[in-house]
């Protein structure tokens, strides 16, 4: 059963969700002491698990997205509470303004003194504004670079967290130099003499999610999507019609296997049947071991042969023999 | 460095290759003043309207015409790449896209990497085609950018890129998505090796293009009315639902927003690019202009790296 109570269901979730409304109404039923509900109760509770290890073992590319994006998913600020000891935010980018879609601080993850950097989404409205729903401005790329350079002045690894939509479409975001900050958060990433670990845990957008990305090691959960561009913006550039979003996500080649399969994320992270946002914490837990495993591995490398090798990784790109 | 003997044969092509098909006698109108043009006319003038000054987009060839010394420059060629990686398909394949792109510019991808002098300074050039699928940077791009700053490092050389692109190109999915460190890369190195990294912005530079390489110049020079962004006019107007000022996005607005040291006319690309070139790489001229730098002058020493340039 799930750990966490799923308030609001996707489309294909549809069967599930009646099968568990059916259990809620026997509940209820029960509570009123007019029948024992028990055996139906399990019966129809292994139906539920039977459905949802039918449909999450077969996720197409557009449902992935839809669950990437589920608002019950755990966010950036989740793992962050349930990982990271001492964690001490830092705020602020020194040239405008603190752009809250990214948050940040040094922390401990089990024992290790850490940077860590994510976008930020927010759980309802209040905190999804003022996160600005995870869409980062210049100003959050900026703060960014400003914590990876601390990061490599104290030796402390960098975990960045990605979960955006993309970088905000907005005046003021160009005005103040949208592209260049994302370049320079790239740049950043590059020039780091400590280990990098990056884990994609919702939606990998665009140019917003590569700017705190260029990891010596990418992980991404099962569930998560990476792309170059939203599914739904392909499809009203390529077919000219946002409705064909289906098979732009198909064609985009953006679920974590296609990313394994071109040999450009590193690892996978397993999802619980039927995804994250029916797991939190168990979803967290694996997620802290897998990034403090791979951080282990790198710990004690020189930190100039780290920048070299996360250089020949990228340099590499495209030129994958699997390809 | 051993991707020069692999991929980079110097090849001499002649100038006056790909002949326009447009008939010489054709009107066009400005854009922006709505004047009639004769198209010989504007092309004598590099595509800028001798009535309102107004610049439209130059193909990639002629710019490497109008900025290298003389119009001299040697194209080398570009390591091979997968095409087609994702087996992409929207309501037509990415593989016939290719093949017509390919047949009506005669070119293999979005980018063309030459090498020559400018201002007497040896040079390489990285410029986008914008007519090649809006020049978008997938995979071939990124390796010309790469090959492009190799080269430069390997000649010691300045390094310049004209940008003119959409982005990335969607139809190579992530692949196109990593691109954007990988050219990053490319120019860190040139920097590394104290050579300089400068910008030529032309129209458009957007997306994933801006948000990599194209931002991290040097100096970073644009052409009159070039749209810079990061994002496009129309997604910004559809999320904020607002007018967008005026001007906005073009390079004097940049400009005045900080994000580009000047705007430059494209008459007077060339001579500025050589003062700049000229000012980082010979750093101290006697009264009689001559160069007083001590050995390891790029542009004046001997230039023994075996190529030819393509004509004169
Ligand atoms: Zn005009």
């Amino acid at each position: 059963m799930a750990e966490t109570r799923v308030h609001s269901f996707l489309d294909f979730e549809k069967p599930i969700a009646e099968l568990e409304g059916k259990i809620e109404e026997l509940r209820h039923l029960s509570d009123e002491g007019e029948i024992s509900i028990v055996d139906e109760v399990e019966r129809l509770q292994s139906r539920v698990n039977k459905q949802l290890a039918q449909t999450y073992a077969k996720l197409t590319a557009w449902q992935k997205v839809q669950v990437a994006r589920h608002p019950d998913r755990p966010h950036c600020s989740d793992y962050i509470n349930e990982l990271v000891t001492d964690f001490t935010p830092l705020a602020g980018d020194r040239t405008y303004a603190e752009d809250r879609a990214v948050i940040g601080g040094m922390g401990r993850l089990k024992g290790r003194s850490v940077i860590v950097i994510g976008q930020e989404k927010g759980h309802d409205t209040q905190s999804r504004v003022k996160h600005n729903f995870g869409m980062a401005r210049p100003e959050g790329y900026r703060k960014a670079q400003r914590l990876m350079d601390l990061a490599d002045r104290f030796g402390l690894p960098v975990i960045t967290l990605v979960d955006t939509a993309g970088a905000y479409p907005g005046i003021g975001a160009e005005e103040r130099g949208q592209a260049e900050a994302i370049a320079r958060s790239i740049e950043s990433c590059l020039n780091l003499k400590v280990p990098m670990v990056s884990l994609v845990i919702g939606e990998g957008g665009s140019g917003g999610a590569i700017a705190i990305a260029v990891a010596d090691r990418i992980l991404m959960l099962e569930h998560s999507v990476y792309s170059v561009i939203s599914p739904e913006g392909c499809a009203s550039i390529l077919w000219r019609d946002g409705d064909h979003a289906t098979e732009a996500a198909n064609a985009l080649k953006l679920t974590a296997q296609d990313l394994m399969a071109l040999e450009v994320i590193d690892e996978i992270v397993a999802e619980p049947v039927g995804a994250a946002h029916r797991h939190r914490s168990v979803t967290i837990r694996a997620a802290g071991e897998a990034i403090s495993k791979n951080l282990a591995e790198l710990i004690g490398v020189d930190g100039a042969v780290l920048r070299k090798q996360r250089r020949e990784k990228f340099l590499k790109m495209g030129e994958a023999p699997g390809l | 460095m051993n991707w020069i003997n692999n991929y980079v044969r110097p090849k001499i092509r002649s100038l006056v290759g790909v002949k326009s098909d447009v008939p010489e006698n054709l009107w066009m109108q400005c854009p922006s003043c709505e004047q009639m043009l004769f198209h010989r006319d504007l092309r004598e003038n590099r595509n800028v309207c001798r009535n309102c000054g107004h610049h439209m987009r130059l193909p990639a060839r002629e710019r490497l015409e109008i900025l290298f010394d003389g119009g001299s420059f040697t194209e080398i060629e570009l390591p091979e790449n997968v095409t087609d990686p994702l087996k992409f398909r929207d309501r037509k394949r990415y593989s016939d896209r290719l093949r017509d792109s390919r047949s009506t510019t005669g070119r293999t991808d979005a980018i063309i990497v030459a090498h020559g002098e400018i201002g007497g300074h040896k040079t390489v050039i990285a410029v986008f085609d914008f007519s090649f699928m809006g020049g978008s940077m997938g995979i071939a791009v990124g390796n010309g950018i790469v090959a492009g700053a190799q080269l430069a490092v390997l000649q010691d050389a300045a390094f310049v890129v004209v940008p003119s692109s959409g982005g990335a190109r969607m139809q190579e999915g992530i692949l196109s998505l990593m691109q954007m460190p990988r050219t990053t890369i490319a120019v860190q190195q040139v920097k590394e090796a104290g050579l300089p990294y400068i910008v030529l912005l032309a129209d458009p530079t957007t997306g994933g293009v801006s948000a990599s390489f194209a931002m991290l110049g040097d100096i970073a020079l644009a052409e009159p009315g070039t749209i810079v962004g990061f994002a496009g006019a129309r997604v910004i107007e559809e999320t904020i639902r607002e007018k967008l000022p005026e001007g906005f996005q073009r390079a004097e607005y940049l400009l005045d927003h900080g994000m580009i040291d000047m705007v430059v006319p494209r008459h007077d690309l060339a001579a500025t690019l050589g003062r700049i070139i000229d000012l980082v790489r010979c750093k101290e001229r006697g009264a009689d202009g001559v160069s007083l730098n001590q050995g390891g002058d790029a542009a004046f020493g001997d230039s023994n790296d075996g190529s030819a340039p393509a004509s004169d």
